[in-house]
């Protein structure tokens, strides 16, 4: 992946939906998710997404995640149109610049914490010594630096999704996309890990999209974008 | 990250080890089958070769009548005493002829009785079989030409008939005949068919032409040449001395054959490999089915790892990687398989050689291909259930309970 970058216009956006359309189905049985989706997310932004179920946020997040790809059209990431690249390019874009948090933490069972946040950096081809060094910067970064040896397991729910956070910012990822990152966790245990987001917001720089029920998390983020039967409408800054 | 691959997979066959020796014993079966077979049909081959060789390579086998193919003969008229005097006397570099003729008797001592085989022959047989007397002395001169009732008796016999009683001396009766035991052969053991050599009664072969089989028939004549390289001359003056004592016009084939103890080799080892072929290829089907097991372990395998796919796609591993990461397992799985198989070959040949008295012929070239085989089983089953994981969608992957 290449940035494009010219020197006289400004930089694009970090990510710029225009006009996204994601069709499931053919013909009479076909179901449109998203039905024309405009979104922009800058540069250090932390984005909340709201709305009831069946409004198209986890299709919308599955296409920034490139997981998913659009019916129609475009998915800007830094200027560069990649929602119609194929499956292998798509992997390698998630490799480099993307990191995931699912809701239900997703971790490998029976898989020391440590290895568990390794595991991007071993796609990467990092060699042991250096990836163990990383792993463990990022498992202190979340408060886990003892834990290294754990198993998802043993480990309680907070704790899982912190290993999952280290997992996904271990390789210093552009984006960090939450699902209903405390949709799992009771408050006490969510609001830790909002904190952690936040703070790696605001320490690391790191741009967060994070999709939500609860209003209590979505009043972290910076900004909140509400979805209604596939379809965006913004926001306002919430700070 | 190929060793990554392959640590990884090591650690997922740990993880669930009782399975993996399951999924395994098809492919160890399988090879160890198959080099057992292997082994045992090389050893078996080797003790031919050894006993013939024993025989020495510089003995010629005369025999009435042509071999038309594997076990029919056409039949002839046999020889007599004549052929093999001639042959002595005209054919050069020979070192002994020992006409035979053999019937079945029964030999009675004492309240024992025991069937075998009468041997009527001369007493170059000794040197041509390269047979030892163990105690007692060969036929004399006078014996051989007046057909006395003597005989010279394997250790088979003796066993039977005499038990700890000396039987040099003693007399046995053959039929109507009684014979007085001069000799006792050296014990000589199984043949390469399987007969036992020592079941045995030598006799001249006057007193069984005259007095047990009632003609002057001779079916085998044992030609023993000086050394082995003029074998082949001797063979071809052998034929061309019987076609004219045969009166065989140009026109015809051969009525007996002569040969010699390579060609015997060659149609004895000859039988043993086929054998050893067939049910080695039986065995190998053993390793497809084992093959079939591994497919069946890996789609389970990657129906429950949906999930664990599901996240090694989302951080960003490519379809490739996928792919390899369960065929890499396949294949470790049966190629571990087969060196468990190769150590299990190895001891099971060792005992099994003991056990049926063949020699333990090491075959490194046959565990070396079963090796690559079951390497191969796992790559040609494991592609399969690999693919399906790599082409797994991420997102139906991690919803996946």
């Amino acid at each position: 992946m290449k940035t494009p970058s010219s020197p006289t216009a400004a930089p694009p956006p970090l990510i710029e939906l225009q006009g996204v359309v994601k069709t499931y189905g053919q013909g009479q049985a076909s179901m449109q998710a998203l039905r024309g989706i405009d979104l922009r997310i800058e540069r250090g932004d932390f984005v909340a997404v709201m709305g009831p179920s069946g409004s198209g946020k986890s299709t919308c997040m599955n296409i920034l995640g490139c997981l998913d790809t659009p019916t129609s059209g475009c998915y800007l990431f830094e200027g560069v149109e990649v929602g119609a690249l194929p499956r292998n390019r798509r992997a390698l874009l998630r490799r480099h610049y993307l990191g995931f948090v699912f809701q239900g933490f997703n971790l490998l069972n029976r898989t020391s914490a440590l290895e568990n946040v390794e595991l991007p950096l071993v796609y990467r081809g990092m060699p042991a010594q250096q990836r163990h060094a990383r792993a463990m910067r990022a498992l202190e970064t979340v408060g886990l630096g003892g834990w290294a040896g754990h198993t998802p397991s043993e480990l309680s729910g907070g704790q899982q999704q912190r290993v999952a956070i280290a997992r996904a910012i271990v390789t210093d990822p552009k984006v960090l996309l939450a699902d209903e990152p405390t949709g799992n966790l009771d408050s006490a245990r969510g609001i830790e890990i909002m904190e952690l987001l936040t703070a790696l917001n605001r320490d690391k720089g790191i741009t967060i999209v994070m999709v939500t029920h609860e209003p209590d998390m979505a009043d972290f983020a910076s900004r909140t974008i509400r979805f209604r039967d596939g379809l965006a409408q913004s926001n306002g800054r919430n700070v | 990250m190929m060793w990554n691959t392959l640590l990884l997979a090591i650690r997922e066959i740990r993880r669930n080890v009782l399975r993996s020796l399951l999924t395994m014993l098809g492919i160890i079966i399988g090879v160890a089958a198959v080099i057992v077979m292997v082994t045992l049909g090389g050893g078996a081959t080797a003790q031919v070769r050894e006993q013939i060789a024993s025989l020495g390579s510089n003995l010629l086998m005369v025999t009435p009548g042509q071999r038309m193919g594997p076990g029919t003969e056409s039949a002839a008229a046999p020889f007599d005493l004549d052929d093999a005097v001639a042959i002595a006397a005209a054919i050069p570099n020979v070192a002994a002829v020992a006409p035979a003729d053999s019937s079945a008797v029964t030999a009675v001592f004492g309240h024992k009785n025991w069937s075998t085989q009468a041997t009527g022959t001369t007493n170059p047989y000794f040197q041509v079989r390269n047979w030892k007397l163990h105690t007692g002395r060969e036929f004399a001169d006078t014996e051989l030409r007046a057909g006395k009732a003597v005989c010279v008796i394997g250790e088979t016999v003796r066993k039977e008939l005499f038990d700890t009683t000396d039987p040099i001396g003693n007399k046995i009766r053959l039929g109507k005949i009684s014979c007085q035991v001069v000799g006792l052969l050296a014990a000589k053991g199984q043949s390469t068919m399987g007969q036992d050599q020592d079941d045995i009664i030598v006799l001249p072969l006057r007193t069984l032409q005259r007095r047990i089989t009632g003609n002057r028939d001779v079916k085998l004549i044992q030609v023993s040449v000086r050394d082995s390289a003029s074998t082949e001359k001797a063979k071809e003056d052998i034929i061309e001395l019987m076609r004219k004592r045969r009166r065989v016009s140009t026109l015809e084939d051969d009525d007996f054959q002569v040969m010699d103890m390579k060609e015997i080799a060659k149609m004895l080892t000859s039988t043993t490999q086929t054998l050893t072929a067939l049910l080695s290829a039986v065995a190998a089907v053993s390793l497809l089915v084992g093959g079939v097991g591994i497919m069946n372990i890996m789609l389970v395998s990657v129906t429950e790892r949906t999930r664990e796919i599901g996240i090694r796609l989302a951080i960003g591993a490519l379809e490739r990687e996928v792919l390899m990461q369960f065929l890499v397992e396949a294949v470790v799985l049966s190629s571990l398989g087969g060196l468990i198989g190769i150590l299990t070959a190895i001891a099971g040949s060792v005992t099994l050689t003991r056990i049926l008295n063949i020699p333990f012929v090491f075959n490194g070239g046959i565990m070396f291909v079963a090796f690559l085989f079951s390497a191969a089983v796992g790559i040609i089953f494991g592609y399969f259930p690999a693919r399906r994981a790599a082409s797994l969608d991420p997102i139906d992957a991690l919803r996946h309970e």
